[in-house]
């Protein structure tokens, strides 16, 4: 019974923890792709 | 200037997608041990499945300032004054507001849990929030504009200050005796595959940090390049104007 009582708050942790990793890691590669298109290839010496 | 159609993945490396391709696997893990493997405590019962991510978040929120904090110095010592080194500190302080807002919403669910309440003033939920609230004010003023070595000198002095709030949150549970728990890990209470758990959970942590470092940085990377050509673009469109007959 408490383990069911308990699972929202353990599930809607795990929720909110991915959650907000991957939503930040998709604005993250969105930024690169928009960012990229505008600087020539030479100024990303890491490709 | 010509795009590059080639690249869907501009920050991207061999060498970081094996990373990210690591740190999903760990994530995988984290999940699977922690939700399912792991067994219940004997008093929290399935709330101690909490710990497991909200541990490793609070563990690299540290990490990330202390880099930040480093890297900081690093720029601010005479010799290097690289925009590198300020470029890791700034990626590195919002991976690490990421990881302290994970800790507290977290750690907020956790506290229902344990303590019947979301939340309440004692000395570790208080440092921690006040933490978070410092390099939030550090993001802004990496944005107040100027020019990179502007940015990068202010910020610096702020984040060598920042860094010393860091063993203030640690230390907080031993110093004034809160309501939040004292140390599991280093008091030896954690056994078996709750320990491993928890490790697993350190790993797949660490390595989404060490990914969203590397490509938050190359992004600023790539947001100065292009200021510096907009720049080199406006100066050169003043110095056409100037020679033109009038």
């Amino acid at each position: 019974m408490i383990a069911m009582l308990n699972a929202p708050y353990v599930i809607g942790s795990y929720v909110v923890t991915f959650g907000a990793i991957a939503a930040y890691a998709w604005r993250l590669v969105v930024r690169a792709r928009r960012t990229a298109r505008e600087i020539p290839a030479e100024d990303r010496p890491w490709t | 200037m010509t795009p590059d159609p080639a690249s869907k993945r501009p920050t991207s490396t061999q060498f970081s997608r094996g990373l990210g391709a690591a740190a999903l696997v760990g994530s995988a893990w984290l999940l699977l041990f922690g939700l399912f493997l792991s067994p219940n405590d004997r008093v929290q019962k399935t709330g101690v499945r909490i710990m497991y991510i909200h541990v490793p978040s609070a563990w690299l929120a540290y990490l990330a300032f202390i880099v930040t904090g480093l890297s900081s110095a690093a720029y601010l010592w005479k010799r290097t004054r690289s925009l590198r080194w300020d470029r890791l500190a700034g990626a590195s302080a919002e991976v690490g507001v990421l990881f302290m807002g994970i800790t507290l919403v977290t750690g907020s669910l956790w506290g229902r849990i344990s303590w019947g309440t979301f939340w309440t003033w004692d000395s570790r939920l208080t440092t921690t929030a006040f933490l978070f609230v410092t390099y939030i004010g550090y993001l802004a003023v990496r944005d107040l504009g100027g020019t990179h070595q502007q940015r990068a000198r202010r910020s610096a002095v702020l984040a060598v200050l920042a860094v010393l709030e860091v063993p203030l949150v640690h230390f907080s549970v031993k110093w004034w005796r809160p309501l939040h728990q004292q140390e599991s890990v280093a008091e030896g209470e954690l056994k078996g595959l709750m320990l491993f758990t928890l490790f697993v959970g350190l790993i797949s942590f660490t390595l989404l940090y060490v990914w969203l470092v590397l490509h938050r940085q190359r992004v600023m990377e790539m947001d100065d390049a292009r200021d510096d050509h907009g720049l080199d673009l406006a100066l050169a469109e003043r110095r056409n104007e100037a020679l033109e007959p009038r």
